[in-house]
């Protein structure tokens, strides 16, 4: 049995940070049903990459509210928001991503909702928090990434600041909105009582960088410096990094380097193993290793470098990936289909309880789709 | 203070950043997490993942990811140590680690092991690439995951090779699923007593992370991935979406209508993009006016005539403009930790707030076997009082 199975969530959420908590919830058991705009549903469902459709909608609407359903309601009538109180009662969690003031106004903030439904777990998903100076920006993951200071992580020394070029921000504060979500039901077991979880798209980007910023708070300011070229984590020591080989590029982890060395057939000069080299003269020692992979194929290290356990990858794109055994015994991916019959190819949950996989071939719902059931089902006219 | 996972005891074996990321969160949130180190050498990330920041004598990354857990030392090869080791999981909620798959069965911590001493247990574990197919065995580790994942050919420009993302991103994504198997199952054990096991991987993790582009792959027959030539943020998107440099530093740009863009910015050029096609079909085109015309002004220049208008834009920040700002500082987003010697350091809160409460915790990270006796004494005297 899948583990959320009886529980009933209503999502209000738009875009991407908090339907993507709904998907997630939805894949380990719960009843979705996403609360729309009459006719037009979300607007999320406008938001294409690469002006990909399918019917009406786009598909990065469809791929992160698939396995939900579709009640559309004008918020601001008043026949329609009774009908969402009532649903309200026999629902377990909603969550809703409105700029601050907006549920206030509709009357679906928290302490309206704990007053019909006390054992509710309401989330709520904001760009920078309910107050301050940019409580009414747009909470987007672009604009989030860049004042979160993110982007000087990502790419070489002389790169200008590099995005995380996928909506990060979104998906980890899905993330921990889930994590708030699952606590606060796991609680209500005990007390009898709901919560309110409140996530942000800004406190989610910096908690994804803790590691870094932990270190900035204590060595006296020192900003990151990302190394000259190759750089993956500023954090980290040579060799850590992306090296171009004579046929494409590998990926060299922590490896020591007296035992990198000895691989690559050069003797190891006196001034990289002084006392922190890896750090001080990181950039030499990457320089040094960078002219040494270039010069054969990266088959030939990798089998040099596997040979000795030492942490080393060649660089995939989605053509290898996708058709590589080793992603393929993972049966990640699995097939939804809409009303119409459009089948859409797209991935699974990651998570796998009690050692079964979690396929769900429900497809997104069109705006509405569930509407008059939903109607009978809860009683709501 | 209202945590949710109050009273709740988890045993973790893992180590580095995957597992140990997902206790941490749970930690904040109310439950007990007691970490099980091997003597001498304990977590290799003690070791092994350093920054170049110590910290009484520890790497800023491990303070960073085990505070406000506890630390007791065994060497589960050794049958005295793992016997007290099952003493601890009898009364445990959780056990959670991140070894390749095959090292749980020698050391005798596998599901069906530790079912017989803890029959409703929840199972948690991380593992790099599954527990079949031919890289069952590989080092799961982060940039190697980024590597093989298709995700470096998603960051920074056209023609700039592979890109990783500088941050253990799978990690935290293997750790931020793990936590919410883990929780969903601690839900359902609430309600129907039973235990359950979660399984993560971290190639699982990354690839679903990647829905948008890979769900794009199999729409459009396989197009490989096409960054833009200039001010990549997303290769799936249109123009203007990016990041600018400008006058005195550099600014975000997200979503907008081009010929809107021209007229508020004085652009031109810009007004004759009125199809809404070709902002995607002309981004890169596009991009490069941009780049050229807001090079011409100041960042505050530019944000005081977008944001009125409500187009979305930021300026971009280092660390030292975030946490020097008035919108970074009103989230009380740092907390001071401190260690049982009294050694203390900053470090950031759990990003989850419940009832408006912060989860915050003055806890620093426990040296290696740090509480091994005290440990040992609490959980003999349990059993001891139990017995009678």
């Amino acid at each position: 049995m899948l583990p959320l199975k009886g529980i009933t969530v209503l999502e209000f959420a738009q875009f991407m940070a908090g339907p993507s908590a709904g998907l997630k919830l939805a894949d380990l058991g719960a009843r979705v049903i996403k609360i729309e705009r009459p006719v037009v549903g979300e607007s999320g469902r406008q938001i294409a990459i690469k002006n990909l459709f399918i019917d009406d909608d786009s598909l990065v609407f469809h791929t992160i509210n698939r396995n939900k359903e579709s009640y559309t309601a004008n918020l601001k009538d008043p026949d329609d928001l009774a009908k969402i109180k009532k649903l309200l009662v026999q629902a377990d969690v909603m969550t809703h991503n409105f700029r601050p003031g907006v549920m206030e106004k509709i009357g679906l903030d928290y302490e309206s909702v704990k007053a019909i439904n006390p054992k509710l777990v309401y989330g709520e998903v904001t760009g920078y928090g309910k107050k301050g100076v940019w409580a009414k920006k747009p909470g987007q993951d672009l604009l989030v990434q860049s004042l979160s200071g993110a982007t000087y992580l990502t790419g070489n020394k002389q790169d200008p600041p590099i995005p995380m070029g996928i909506a990060a921000s979104d998906m980890f504060t899905g993330a921990h909105l889930a994590q708030g979500v699952l606590a606060a039901l796991y609680q209500k077991t005990k007390t009898g009582t709901g919560s309110k979880v409140s996530v942000s798209l800004l406190e989610s980007t910096v908690d994804m960088q803790f590691e870094g910023l932990t270190t900035y708070l204590n060595n006296g300011g020192q900003v990151p410096k990302r190394a000259h070229f190759g750089n993956a984590l500023p954090l980290l020591p040579a060799p850590y990094g992306i090296y171009k080989t004579k046929d494409g590029h590998i990926a060299l982890s922590m490896i020591p380097m007296d035992l990198l060395f000895e691989i690559i057939g050069k003797e190891l000069p006196s001034t990289f193993t002084e006392p922190e080299a890896t750090f001080k003269k990181r950039n030499k020692i990457m320089a040094f290793i960078g002219e040494v992979m270039v010069q054969e194929p990266t088959d030939h290290w990798l089998e040099l470098l596997e040979e000795k356990n030492l942490w080393c990858a060649p660089v995939y794109d989605y053509d290898t990936i996708l058709h590589h055994e080793a992603f393929l015994t993972l049966e990640m991916i699995q097939e939804v289909e809409t009303a119409k019959g459009e089948k859409i190819k797209t991935t699974r949950c990651p998570l796998r309880i009690d050692g079964e996989r979690i396929f769900s071939r429900k497809s997104a719902p069109t705006a509405g789709e569930d509407t008059e059931r939903i109607d009978k089902e809860f009683h709501l006219t | 203070m209202d945590t949710p996972l109050e009273g709740i005891l988890i045993i973790d074996f893992s180590q580095f950043l995957s597992g140990p990321s997902a206790s941490l969160r749970l930690a904040d949130m109310g439950a007990r997490v007691i970490k099980i180190e091997q003597p001498e050498t304990g977590d290799i990330c003690r070791t092994v993942y350093v920054s170049n920041t110590l910290l009484n004598g520890e790497s800023s990354v491990f303070h960073a990811i085990n505070r406000n857990k506890e630390s007791y030392q065994a060497d589960m090869k050794d049958a005295m140590d793992r016997e007290k080791v099952y003493r601890l999981i009898e009364k445990a909620d959780i056990v959670l680690h991140n070894f390749r798959p095959g090292v749980v069965e020698r050391l005798g911590i596998d599901y069906s092991s530790i079912k017989k001493i803890n029959a409703d247990i929840i199972y948690g574990d991380i593992s790099g690439y599954g527990k079949t197919g031919p890289w069952k065995n590989k080092p799961g580790q982060d940039l190697l995951l980024q590597a093989l994942s298709g995700l470096t050919g998603l960051s920074g420009n056209a023609g700039t090779g592979p890109v990783p993302v500088g941050l253990a991103i799978v990690d935290l994504l293997a750790g931020a699923h793990l936590v919410q198997g883990v929780l969903a199952c601690l839900y359902r054990r609430a309600n129907t007593g039973e235990g359950g096991q979660v399984e993560v991987s971290m190639l699982e993790s990354i690839m679903e992370f990647q829905f948008e582009s890979i769900t794009t792959y199999y729409r459009d027959g396989g197009e490989p991935v096409q960054r833009t030539k200039s001010n990549n943020a997303h290769a799936y998107l249109g123009a203007p979406y990016g990041i600018y440099e400008t006058l005195d530093g550099f600014m975000a740009l997200a979503m907008g209508q081009i010929p809107v863009l021209g007229e508020l910015l004085s652009c031109e050029p810009l007004l004759g993009y009125t199809e809404v096609a070709s902002w995607y079909d002309e981004r890169d085109s596009i991009k490069e006016i941009l780049a050229e015309h807001l090079k011409t002004a100041s960042t505050q220049h530019w944000l005081s005539i977008l944001e009125p208008a409500d187009i979305w834009c930021a300026a971009v920040y280092n660390w030292k403009e975030l946490l020097d700002s008035e919108g970074f500082r009103i989230l009380d987003m740092i907390q001071e930790v401190s260690m049982s010697d009294g050694y203390g350091l900053k470090t950031t809160r759990c990003p989850i707030q419940i009832n408006d409460n912060f989860m915050k915790s003055e806890v620093g990270m426990p040296k290696l076997g740090e509480h091994t006796l005290k440990i040992d004494e609490e959980f003999s005297s349990a059993l001891s009082t139990e017995d009678h």
